[in-house]
């Protein structure tokens, strides 16, 4: 490709240009007088092609550049590297402050996005485990999702207990499918295990669909009990047992919205402090070693059944309590809300963000969830930025957003002085 | 060195192997003696990385024995037990002819991921840990110390912390057959250790292999160098077409006609028509 020159290669990308655009962009149908008519649009089509072109010979004079000294774009990419590690420094703390006071600065609306971003950041979080640090690609993580907040909602209607209570038998029972999924499907590897993971994932949602006394199928559950401050009721009075009452507060709609986005900022960061301690601990080593080679760990003695078990088992449990919180923060659930695409949505996250990292779990949420709200204004060409802003990244940052990986442990100072007198002995 | 009183640690008896119609193995008998470097040689396709992975429990033998001492007298049946259970239970771990160690994980990460098992019992079913209870803490400053110390042995305490993949050839190799000895096994199967390694990296194999040997560990070892094979070994079978047609001495073995024919490609009509004498 290189070997064409940048203007011939202009040339060409815009001949394909005008193929794709001449009917797609070329040709409006209007609803005339006698059915269906075409009016050509020329103008339009000399634009784009006109774009593509100026936009192909601009990208090849830019690579074609004369590289300073021996550099190169190795050496820019390590400095990008030490910059982002730099970076990361601050930016963790930075961004959980702004988490942690964002409500009392926020309008309704930011705090309702910010609420919707951190369940997808809990979400990504715990699928994280199962396809970042265990290796396994579950297309169907929505399951574990749909099982918990189902859980939640029939538990709650059938006791009459509230969320707390509930909380940890939702993550339980979508431990349980966890463990039910892994058992079949534990001689599966990748495109094999996602396309029986996703298969899952529909079952799921299709039963749910289905099972008309049970979970009142397309209809839904409605009526499921918001979450308490330790007892105390989010209500439009001050009455006695309320949290207005209770603080002697104007009664305001706006209490009940931050306490669920500090709720979930808490489930989220619990999902967060989990998996940093599995990932310094033997089971978080182990399923890192998995994903690396299974046959090695079956050498050493690993029994890799269990292990990929507990990894489906923790992961779907996080799922299962982000589905109980979005249960009792919307009050009402249907099979509609737990499609093949949140499974794709939160698996995009993970990839996006880089497998494996946490921070780029919230950097990828932020992209994925956050950019099509930023660009609501726009209207229809939100998506189109939306998708450009994708490709874009993959292509400059092709193994996610945060591709370093932190080992678990280290030996310490007096080891890595070492390697430069290793270095040195190397070069002499 | 081979004590011919030896105690027999690994039997080998009548071991068969048959994938459809092809017979990889035939009747193989042998047995590995403790405390004693036991090689097994033949040519290409002869079914000596088969034979491995029957031991190592990665494939289940179609028909025969395989019985691996217990140090209380009794026996394991290696042949009927769970892969992951022939390298807790018996201790029998092995290395790969292509090189498989964790190469996106540090060195010591590789070194504690093979302390799995007693690293998994100190922490609680994990729960203990991630609450910071439990004497995990020292379980691990035990794993790290005995880490450090094959990092020692092998010289690569210096790249502690870098990813295993960005190792040398040579280093990685080493590495795991540290990885290995981590699982503390009481016999160590490597299969082809020496592919690859320059002279010098071969000489530092052999002094290592014979190291592990003083400290009491029994080693079955595939091998197509012949002067590591001839240098080390107590005792070497000889694999031809899945079956065995020597088993002996490093002495015993050069002479064998048998052995030379294979080698040479001669059949074996014509192998007893050579003297012992030609042999080099």
């Amino acid at each position: 490709m290189n070997a064409r020159g940048p203007l011939a290669d202009a040339f060409l990308s815009a001949l394909i240009a005008l193929g794709l655009f001449a009917p797609m962009v070329g040709l409006e149908t209007h609803v005339g007088a006698h059915g269906i008519a075409l009016a050509p649009r020329p103008l339009a089509v000399a634009a784009l092609v006109g774009a593509v072109f100026v936009l192909r010979l601009a990208v090849r004079l830019w690579q074609a550049r004369p590289h300073r000294a021996a550099a190169g774009p190795g050496a820019a990419r390590a400095r990008l590297a030490a910059a982002l590690g730099g970076t990361k420094r601050f930016l963790i703390p930075t961004l959980l402050a702004i988490a942690v006071v964002m409500p009392f600065l926020a309008s309704r609306a930011t705090i309702d996005l910010g609420i919707l971003m951190l369940t997808y950041v809990m979400l990504g979080w715990g699928l994280n485990i199962v396809v970042g640090l265990a290796g396994l690609l579950d297309l169907g993580y929505v399951a574990f999702y749909a099982v918990g907040a189902y859980s939640y909602a029939l538990i709650a209607q059938a006791t009459g207990l509230g969320f707390w209570s509930c909380l940890p038998a939702s993550g339980v029972l979508a431990a349980l499918w966890g463990i039910t999924l892994g058992f079949p499907v534990l001689r599966l590897r990748g495109d094999y295990l996602a396309i029986v993971t996703l298969a899952f994932g529909e079952i799921i949602r299709i039963v749910l669909l289905n099972w008309v006394s049970l979970t009142g199928g397309p209809n839904g559950i409605s009526g499921i009990p918001r979450p308490t401050l330790f007892g105390l009721r989010f209500t439009m009075t001050d009455g006695p047992g309320t949290f207005a009452g209770f603080f002697h507060l104007a009664p305001s709609p706006t209490h009940r919205v931050m306490f669920l986005y500090y709720v979930i900022l808490g489930l989220a960061l619990l999902t967060n402090w989990v998996t940093l301690r599995l990932r310094r601990q033997p089971l978080g080593r182990v399923w890192e070693a998995l994903r690396e080679d299974e046959i090695a760990c079956r050498s050493l003695g690993i029994n890799v059944t269990t292990t990929k078990l507990t990894a489906f088992a923790v992961g779907a449990c996080f799922g299962g309590f982000a589905g109980a919180f979005f249960a009792t923060r919307q009050g009402f659930i249907s099979p509609e809300s737990f499609t093949f695409m949140e499974s794709a949505t939160v698996l995009a996250i993970v990839v996006l963000g880089g497998m494996g990292s946490q921070l780029g779990v919230v950097l990828a949420t932020l992209v994925m969830i956050g950019g099509p709200e930023m660009f609501r204004p726009l209207a229809d060409y939100r998506m189109l930025i939306f998708g450009l802003a994708l490709v874009v990244m993959m292509v400059l940052r092709p193994r996610g957003l945060v591709t370093e990986r932190r080992p678990s442990i280290m030996l310490g100072a007096a080891a890595r002085a070492a390697p430069l007198a290793l270095a040195a002995e190397e070069v002499g | 060195m081979a004590a011919e009183d030896a105690m027999p640690l690994l039997a080998v008896r009548r071991l068969g192997m048959r994938f459809g119609g092809i017979t990889a193995l035939d009747d193989l008998s042998f047995t590995a003696r403790r405390g004693e470097i036991t090689a097994v040689i033949g040519p290409n396709g002869a079914g000596k990385t088969t034979a491995f992975n029957c031991i190592t429990g990665f494939y289940r033998p179609s028909s025969g024995e395989l019985s691996l001492t217990r140090p209380d007298g009794g026996s394991y049946a290696l042949a009927k037990m769970p892969g992951h259970l022939i390298a807790r239970r018996a201790g029998v771990a092995r290395t790969f002819q292509n090189i498989r160690l964790f190469a996106g994980m540090t060195v010591l990460e590789n070194l504690l991921v093979a302390q799995h098992i007693p690293l998994m019992a100190a922490t609680g079913f994990g729960i203990l840990a991630i609450l910071g209870l439990g004497h995990y803490r020292r379980a691990e400053r035990q794993a790290v110390e005995k880490a450090k110390s094959w990092l020692e042995r092998i010289d690569l305490l210096a790249r502690a912390d870098d990813p295993a993949g960005s190792l040398p050839y040579g280093a990685q190799r080493r590495l795991e057959i540290a990885r290995a000895m981590c699982v503390d096994p009481v016999l160590l199967c490597l299969d082809e250790p020496a592919a690859g390694l320059n002279p010098s990296e071969t000489a530092e194999l052999g002094a290592l292999l014979l190291r592990i040997r003083a400290e009491g560990c029994s080693l079955l070892l595939i091998e197509h160098d012949m002067n590591v094979v001839m240098r080390i070994s107590d005792h070497i079978v000889v694999l031809d077409r899945g079956r065995k047609i020597s088993d002996g001495t490093p002495a015993e073995v050069r002479a064998d006609p048998h052995v030379i024919a294979a080698y040479l490609g001669e059949d074996d009509e014509s192998a007893d028509d050579l003297a012992p004498e030609v042999v080099p």
